[in-house]
């Protein structure tokens, strides 16, 4: 599905900022990075509607790092939150009440925590009512912001606090990540997206498409965190390019429904050169390797992957010695 | 002039109408549904120049009602019982955030175990929540106190959401005269709403931001806690001229055969009908008996409050409400007005009653007065009142022993 776009390279990339550096967030923070090219594409005119996590601390009276507005709402509620933005400037715009050079793009912008678990209903009322809005999840696979406990976002063998590796529970978190995606689709939001930093034009061009579809519009950003996973600040655009050459980080679209791979990883890259890289997986490998528990998710991954070409016509080549 | 008869809940829709809202953000619940399928009718028949949405929840319908706030729209809501209870976070944020929403709650006893019938635990739960509130008798204060808490609310040295309550079934489905005001006058009462630093493209605000400073938060808490107190003059302010304008006068609170009256009780909310029968009774017996309606419960009005019961023998606070292990929530409001007063009453007698709307005779009514002359002869210090009638608790026993029976 070949649509014009302004973003040909990622020289294309808007130069235009609308989030300053030398805000509070982490050094590395992978969801603040989202943020900011988010905003970029959509450029100034915006309302950020926020739920509790790390991007609310960096909204810290009397400064802002944003040159746009922000409304922190409540940690279950950002999307009626944009509800409520977006229907007050459509009734005073239809009223005349408001010119329509003051109206706003409404983003609500969350962790997982807040998109796959405590905010889930709020979403949904707002993908029910068709309300015209963006989301932008920064998945940063945990509650970081309290300090790293497990979400329904936290992947299949991660240590978080909150399920922490130990002799008695060897592998730390042993669900499998839920998957928002599908969630989102099932519902029938008409754009749904994946992103990750690391694919910077993938990533343009995915905002830049939101912007021609009216309604719900969720988009899950990869966001590498080096405090919660125990990696090097300087690493995460890497590490987000090695979880998409691995398959752990599909990079897809929902148009309507239809999913299409934006990114096929032509031969995968194994899961455990990812996997080696943190510290939240650090029991898999130490103090002696679980073979297992790494083939179940290389398992998992080349299932998805099999399951995927099938459906759009592609094949993937799994990692020697990891089945077909 | 001549009222039509209208129940509270299609009272509190017409005030909201005439009050041009422009968005109702709404979520079902017994006994204040009426309202919102008023609304939404009115508005998809044309009638009402409004936004109508149904969320999913009364928590994103608060949200949406405090953001739409925020965004410049005058915002109108409903709720009752558990609804009030699921929001109670967002009515802490929404006031923080200075958004002057309104919201109607349509009193109905909380679970468990549930029941449908009123008392106050619902809306004093948002005691503490930095909302304004303004309990209603009748019909037609419900349609009033709408238009004057919208102008309250929205003024600049107040900027804070504020409640107007209603009693479940003996409000919300009863139908009263009303006297609904001309549109033409309500507009000159209430004009437009004027945000302050509304979500704009022109000019991008930070709103709801944290801060982590506790002088900070202390500054700002205070703030809002000043802006509440400053409620009480500018509601008095609006009162007068809504009087001149509609005719009709309120106050913070309201007094009843006060003037000379030895044994007073205080009461809110439909209720204190029954007040006022039962001084009028004990009047009649000779006994001086008045009565105390509050109105304004926040800001509380504290120094009326101790005016006003200045002087008494005996003071009754009449709770529809309980705080287990406290026993009623006015109670140490009204004492704690009174104490540092001078000519303080006598005694203060606790008494809780009609919770879940238990129906409450003449004779209950009149044995508060009796035991607070009791109270008084004695010298004593007064026992706590919990209202419930011999005839009552032989039922309870009747349905206690089939419930342990079915075991």
């Amino acid at each position: 599905m070949a649509t014009a776009t302004r973003f040909k390279t990622l020289k294309d990339m808007p130069v235009q900022d609308y989030l300053s550096p030398g805000n509070t967030l982490c050094a590395g923070c992978g969801g603040v990075l989202a943020v900011r090219v988010f905003h970029k594409v959509l450029g100034p005119n915006v309302a950020w509607v926020n739920a509790a996590g790390c991007m609310t601390v960096t909204m810290s009276y009397p400064l802002s790092p944003l040159k746009s507005n922000w409304l922190y709402t409540a940690f279950a509620s950002a999307p009626a939150g944009a509800q409520g933005v977006r229907d007050a400037l459509d009734v005073l715009i239809a009223k005349g009440k408001l010119p329509e050079s003051e109206n706003l793009k409404v983003v609500v912008v969350t962790g997982d925590g807040a998109a796959y678990d405590i905010g889930l209903q709020s979403a949904a009322g707002a993908i029910d009512r068709r309300l015209d809005f963006y989301y932008l999840c920064y998945d940063n696979e945990a509650y970081g912001n309290t300090g790293f406990q497990v979400s329904s976002s936290t992947p299949f063998g991660s240590a978080t606090k909150t399920t922490p590796a130990t002799p008695a529970f060897p592998l730390g978190n042993t669900v499998r990540k839920k998957d928002l995606f599908e969630v989102w689709r099932a519902m029938k939001a008409p754009y749904v997206a994946t992103l990750a930093n690391s694919h910077g034009l993938d990533f343009l061009r995915k905002v830049e498409k939101g912007g021609t579809v009216k309604g719900p519009r969720m988009y899950i950003a990869l966001a590498g965190c080096p405090t919660g996973w125990g990696f090097d600040p300087r690493e995460t655009i890497e590490l987000e390019k090695l979880a998409v050459q691995t398959g752990i980080w599909p990079l897809k679209e929902a148009v309507d429904g239809t999913v299409r791979h934006t990114f096929v990883p032509r031969t995968l890259t194994p899961v455990k050169e990812y996997l080696k890289t943190q510290e939240r997986f650090r029991h898999l490998f130490e103090p002696a390797e679980k073979p297992e528990a790494i083939a179940a998710v290389q398992g998992a991954v080349n299932a998805y992957w099999k399951e995927a070409g099938a459906k759009e016509g592609f094949e993937v080549k799994v990692p020697a010695g990891t089945g077909s | 002039m001549k009222g039509q008869l209208l129940t509270g809940n299609v009272t509190a829709a017409a005030a909201a109408r005439l009050a041009r809202v422009d968005y109702v953000p709404a979520y079902p619940i017994t006994p204040q549904t009426e309202i919102i399928e008023t609304i939404a009718d009115w508005v998809r028949e044309g009638k009402m120049d409004s936004r109508f949405v149904q969320l999913e929840s009364e928590h994103s319908m608060m949200t949406a009602a405090g953001a739409a706030s925020l965004a410049g729209a005058r915002v109108f809501t409903a709720t009752s019982s558990q609804g009030m209870l699921y929001t109670i976070e967002m009515l802490y944020n929404v006031s923080g955030w200075r958004a002057p929403m309104l919201l109607a709650n349509v009193s109905r006893g909380v679970a468990a175990p549930i029941v449908l019938e009123p008392d106050h635990n619902d809306v004093l739960a948002a005691r503490d929540s930095g909302f304004l509130q303004f309990h209603s008798e009748t019909c037609q204060e419900v349609a009033d106190l709408v238009l004057l808490a919208y102008r309250v609310a929205e003024d600049k040295r107040v900027m804070l959401p504020a409640i107007v309550n209603l009693d479940g079934f003996y409000l919300s489905f009863t139908r009263e005269p009303v006297v609904l005001p001309e549109q033409k006058a309500v507009d000159l009462f209430l004009p437009p709403y004027e945000p302050v630093a509304p979500l704009r493209a022109s000019r991008p605000v930070s709103r709801g931001s944290s801060v982590f400073e506790g002088f900070l938060y202390s500054y700002f808490r205070y703030n809002t806690h000043a802006a509440s107190l400053k409620a009480k003059e500018v509601f008095e302010e609006a009162a007068q001229e809504f009087e001149r304008r509609f005719g009709r006068s309120y106050g913070p609170v309201e007094g009843y055969m006060l003037e000379d009256a030895d044994y007073v009780i205080v009461m809110s909310n439909s209720f204190t009908a029954l007040g006022r029968q039962a001084v009028r009774r004990m009047r009649a017996r000779g006994v001086k008996a008045g009565l105390l309606k509050l109105v304004m419960v926040r800001p509380f009005p504290s120094e009326e409050v101790a005016a006003m019961l200045r002087g008494r023998r005996v003071v009754a606070v009449f709770d529809q409400n309980l705080s287990p292990g406290l026993g009623g929530i006015f109670y140490p409001e009204i004492a704690g007005a009174l104490y540092n007063a001078r000519g303080r009453p006598g005694a203060v007698l606790p008494v809780v009653g009609a919770l879940g709307g238990k129906q409450t005779t003449a004779k209950e009514m009149d044995s508060i007065f009796e035991e607070m002359m009791a109270v008084d002869r004695a010298g004593k210090a007064p026992e706590p009142i919990f209202l419930m009638r011999a005839d009552e608790l032989t039922r309870v026993k009747k349905m206690v022993s089939v419930a342990e029976g079915s075991r």
